[in-house]
Order: structure tokens, then sequence, then C-alpha cells
């Protein structure tokens, strides 16, 4: 096994997953899902004139989101249309989807630590899983390396520039 | 020649070794965050920008924008040695710069690339000197009706001027304005959008944004890829400057055109990046070498990355004198300033003078200090990139991380760090642009109530906007650059097209 993060010989031949096509028809609908829900609460807050005040609360967002919605359709109308090979062309493949999981989920679950944890320990601890698991470094290495960082933005931030970021039951048996 | 003695005054201020000291720091950072993938000048300035609250505001300044020449400097690395270009900028600076480096010419190229930069930073600089205090003494004048012309102005100039599709421009742009309108309304104090959320309240963070967008958007798109640095090395001897140096005098024209073209892409918000291209189909299309182009040609590295550095400094202009920043970068500085308890904005000019003439003076030293660091670091800075890749991007996204935690000491935004994320893979991919969407969210409550107090005072009659000439002229240019891409799909134009994508 590898570094996963190094491209390997004869990727860019793997069929895509996901068409270029396929995620502007779905990212167009997104868009007209946000339109409508701005409108909506345009609607609720008001959009005409009110005497004293001027336009409403809701004016401006409420003709906001409907040009984005003519927009989005337009763009939506044009994926869907779409004959021409740019649009057939892959957004990505498999190994692609897998390589950005690897960087993703685990930083879901770091954010998610940090609230209990802190964010030197979780930090510390991601970055380690990171290079052990995907990097395939020796773990020594990697804990050095995850350490360093954690303790280096622990100085910076809460003994330097006086920062004080998310601390855990670590920081606190240090007395921080 | 008011304005030589300010600058002098600004010299100055600027000139103490405390500010100097900032500025090499500053610097130095800088070329790491534009070596590095996924750390850029708009969300590397956005990260470090906590740490400068407790700096007096002039050295503050100094040490960002400090930061923000680096990473224009650090692109043209990466670009001409691996092939990959560190910012989007720089990704012209490739298509020779990079068969220079494999004809072993690198040195020749990345002193090409500095010293262009360096060129295009200083024609820039000159401009802000003697341009801005004329535009901030005239813009005194202007009322909330003027103020939201410039604005339109502005977002009309992403359609008209943009690459790529205009109604996905649009989109992006409006994105921005409702993301802008979340939270409490300034001018009647009714919540808006939020739903019942407190967290939302004060609506969405734009250095949040930022970072979440530019910084873990583009983790995702090269972990997607993959990436290995495989270059050739780089090694810098002087004589490799003298010998560079020879050959720049006879692209003079080019220096100039792309000179040009990148301080007009900066003043209106086209950005680096469209200059930078623009600038090399210039010259491909107007250089007697031209058909050599894409094979190794110095003029080839010299013509965006001159762009590239004019527009990233002219941003700074419309940034200082209106308010309105010229890329996605100048609108985080601009946050700054805020927080910090400046207006940008005409008054600035009037009102704190020793500030915005430090920070003038300023430019001029941080391009001096950076072409000499670049010229005598460079193999220091390629040997970041033989760090593996697999410990640059964790440790990335716990930069991220902090920085977006620290805007607001508030976990909800290192979550919607990761959203815009998202967003911002998916974005790029599908050709949606980023910096109409960030500068709509930094921009969106200032250009509103500019729009309802023009309104009220009108009592709601929409010709307020033409009311003399100066609106009137800058609504009608807006008007017309907004429809621009109508009337060219109407027409079938696409002599555009060919302008904007040298093959």
């Amino acid at each position: 096994m590898t570094d996963i993060t190094e491209p390997q010989p004869g990727e860019s031949d793997e069929p895509a997953l996901v068409t270029l096509r396929t995620a502007d028809v779905v990212v167009a609908c997104l868009f007209l899902v946000v339109s409508a829900i701005v409108i909506s609460d345009s609607v609720r807050l008001g959009f005409h004139w009110q005497d004293s005040v001027g336009p409403a609360p809701g004016y401006f967002p409420f003709y906001i989101a409907v040009v984005m919605a003519i927009a989005s359709a337009y763009n939506l109308g044009r994926a869907i249309l779409a004959r021409g090979p740019e649009e057939q062309e892959g957004m990505t493949t498999k190994t692609g989807v897998l390589r950005m999981s690897a960087i993703f989920l685990p930083a879901v679950l770091y954010v998610f630590a940090t609230s209990y944890i802190g964010i030197y320990v979780a930090s510390a601890i991601y970055i380690a899983a990171f290079m052990i698991f995907f990097g395939k470094f020796a773990v020594w290495k990697a804990l050095a390396v995850a350490l360093s960082i954690a303790i280096v933005s622990f100085m910076m931030f809460e003994v330097w520039f006086l920062v004080p970021l998310p601390k855990g039951p670590l920081e606190a048996a240090f007395g921080y | 020649m008011e304005e030589i003695g300010s600058l002098l005054g600004g010299f100055a201020v600027a000139i103490s070794p405390y500010n100097i000291a900032l500025m090499v720091v500053g610097i130095v950072l800088g070329v790491v965050i534009g070596v590095l993938p996924g750390l850029g000048g708009a969300n590397g300035v956005a990260i470090l920008l906590p740490l400068t609250f407790g700096m007096d505001p002039t050295s503050a300044i100094i040490m960002l924008t400090s930061i923000y020449w680096g990473a224009l400097f650090g692109g043209a690395i990466t670009a001409v040695l691996f092939n990959i270009p560190g910012e989007p900028w720089s990704v012209a600076t490739t298509f020779d710069g990079h068969p220079m480096a494999q004809k072993g010419k690198a040195d020749e190229a990345l002193v090409g690339a500095f010293t262009s930069s360096f060129v295009g930073a200083i024609f820039a600089v000159i401009l802000i000197t003697f341009l801005a205090p004329v535009i901030a003494k005239f813009a005194l004048r202007f009322g909330p009706a003027e103020f939201f012309a410039v604005q339109f102005l502005t977002f009309a100039s992403f359609l008209g001027m943009g690459r790529g599709s205009p109604m996905k421009t649009l989109a992006s742009m409006c994105l921005g304005f409702a993301l802008a309108s979340v939270g409490l309304d300034g001018v009647t104090g009714t919540l808006r959008l939020t739903f019942g959320h407190d967290e939302l309240m004060n609506g969405f963070k734009f250095l949040v944004a930022v970072i979440g967008l530019f910084g873990i958007g583009e983790i995702l798109s090269s972990m997607e890829e993959g990436l290995a640095f495989r270059g050739a090395a780089a090694k810098l001897k002087m004589d490799a400057v003298i010998r560079t140096w020879k050959q720049l005098p006879a692209m003079a024209v080019t220096f100039l055109r792309s000179c040009i073209v990148g301080c007009w892409m900066g003043i209106t918000p086209g950005g680096a990046t469209p200059a930078s291209f623009m600038g090399y189909g210039l010259a491909k299309r107007f250089s007697k070498r031209g058909r050599h182009f894409g094979k190794g040609e110095l003029e080839g590295v010299v013509a965006p990355e001159t762009a590239a550095h004019a527009a990233g400094t002219a941003a700074m202009l419309p940034m200082l004198t209106l308010g309105i920043p010229g890329s996605p970068t100048a609108a985080v500085l601009l946050g700054g300033l805020l927080i910090w308890g400046l207006q940008p904005g005409p008054l600035l000019f009037v009102e704190q003078k020793e500030f915005v003439w430090g920070l003038i003076a300023s430019m001029y030293m941080g391009n001096v200090v950076g072409l000499i660091i670049v010229l005598t670091c460079v193999p220091l800075f390629a040997a970041i990139l033989r760090v593996p890749f697999s410990i640059i991007a964790p440790a990335i996204v716990v930069v991220c991380a902090i920085g977006a935690y620290t805007v607001n000491n508030a976990m909800f935004d290192v979550w919607m760090m990761l959203v815009f994320g998202v967003l911002g893979y998916l974005f790029t991919k599908l050709g949606y642009p980023l910096p109409p969407l960030v500068l709509a969210l930094v921009l969106g409550d200032q250009a509103e109530s500019s729009f309802r107090q023009a309104m009220l005072t009108s009592q709601g009659d929409v010709t307020v906007f033409w009311h003399n000439w100066l609106s009137g002229g800058i609504m009608t240019l807006g008007v017309a650059l907004a429809l621009w891409p109508l009337v060219s799909m109407l027409f079938g134009k696409k002599d555009d097209d060919a302008l904007a994508n040298p093959a």
C-alpha cells in the first residue's frame, strides 16, 4: 500500500462516478431550494413599500431570491438540455471520492471531537491518524509530527498571542 | 505634488525596525501560504487576521498586506518548478514556466516571474499613490445613491467581464447577497432568515466563508486528484539574475500591456486570475515570438505574472478609496479595517491620513523586500514541497479550523467552514465563480442599506439613481455591463472566448 495522496498510474482511464451534467442539475436544484426558502421568509417579512420605513425588510432578499431563481432555472434547463461532450465529462471518479472522504469524514469527526476534548488534542489525533492510515508513515514519525504541531499551536495561541481556543480535560489537568 | 509629501510622511511611519520586521515575517509567511495548496492569499490572511487584533492598525495592515504580496510571489514557484499552480492566478504561468524548467531554465523562469511580479506591483502602487487621493476627494461628495451606483457597477462588471457562464456568476452572486441578509436587519432591527436559530442572529461570517470556500474546497480538489511533487530542483545563481534581466528590456511593450490590463482588472473586480489569462492571451497574439508561446518562452512567463501582480495590487485602490474591495483578499483586508475601527472609504483619507500613507508607503517597501527575499530564498521555499502531502493536508485542515474558530470564538463557525468547503469544491468544479459570492457577502449589507436609504429619500422612486450625471452615468454603465452577456448572446459574438482562452 502506498501513500493515498499520490496519484497512481492508469488512474486517468477510470470511468466517471458522477458526470458534470448530473452535478450541474443537482446544484441548480439546490439553488432553487435556497431561493424558495428566502422568498418564503421575505414574504413573511413583507417586501412592499412601508410608510416611514421605505422598502420593508423582506424587499431586498425577495428580489435577490427571484433573480437567483431565474438564473438557476436557466442553469438547470441548460444542464438538462446539454448535449455537448463537455457536459458528459466526468466530475469525479470512485478513487477521487474515496480520497476526498479520507480527509473530509475524519475532519467531521475532528470538529465533533473538538467540543469535548479540545482542539489541540483533537488536532494531534487527526493529523497522526491521517499520516498513519493514509500516508503509511511509521507510528513514531506520525506521533512526532502531530504532537509538535499541537504543542506549537498551543504555545502560539494560548501563551504568545493569548487567543483562547477550545480546550478539554487534558489542558485542564495542566492548569489551563 | 501634495501626494509626494504625504508619501514621504508615510515612509517615515512605515520604516521603523518593528514594521520592517513584520514585513519580512509577513512575506515569508505569505510565500509559504502561496506555495502550499489549500492556503491562498484570501484564506491565509483570513486565518491570520485574529492574531493581529492586538497590534496597532498600521503595523497590522503592513503585516497582512505583506502576506498578500508574499502569496502573490509564492504562487509562481510551484507553477514553474512543479507545474502545479499554488494559486489560481499562476495557472497561466505554468504554460511557459514549466516548459522552461524542463529545458533546464528554471532559474531564468523564476527570476523572470519574480521580476515581472515586482514591476506589475510597483506600476499599480504608483497608480494608487496618485489616483487614490483624487478618487477619495471626489467620493467625499457621494450620497447613498452614488454609493449604490458604484456597488451596482462592481457587481455588474462580474457579469460583463467575467469568464465562464454569466448565469452561474449571477446565481453565485445572489447566493452571496442572500447569505449576507441573514440575521439582524440593520435598518429596522428585524430578524431575517434565522428561522429561530440563535446562531444565525449575527449572520454568516464572511471570513468563515472565505476559509471554507478557498481553504477546505482547495484541499478537497487537491486530495481528489492526488498530489505528488516531483519537480525540477531549484538552483538559483546570481548570474541567472543578470542573465534574465538582460533579456527583459526587450519586452517593455509586454510589460506595459500587462500592467495596464492588470490594473484595469484589479480596479474593476475582475481580479488577478482573469488578468493573468488576459495578459498571456494578449502577449501571445501581439508578440513577435507569440508562435513559440507554450514551449518555454520567457515572455510567456512575464506577461501573466506582471498582469496578476498588477491586478492583485490595484485591487487595493477601490478598497481604500470607496470601501469596495476589488478581490476576495482585499475584501478580507477590508474586514480587518472594520474590526480595527477604521471605516474604509473617502473619509479614511481625511481622518486617518497617517494610516493610509503608511500603508501606501509599505506597499513600495513590501514589494522591494519581497523581491529580495524570493530571489535569495527560492531553494528553501521549494523544499517545503518535499514535505509529503499526507502531512500537509491534515495540517491545513487544522489551521483552517483554528482560523474559523478564532473569527468569533464559536464552534458553529467551524461547522459552517466544513459546509462552505463542500460548496467551494462543487462551485469550482462546475464553473460557479467564487469571488462574486465572497464580495456579495461582504458588501451585501452596505449595498442594501444604501439602496434603501436612497429609495427612502426619493419616496420609492427608482429614478433617484439617475438624479444627477454622476450616479446616472455609473448606473447606466452598470446596466450596460450587466446586460452585456445577453447582448453578446443574441448577436452570437464569440470573440470574447478567443481572447480569454489561450489554447
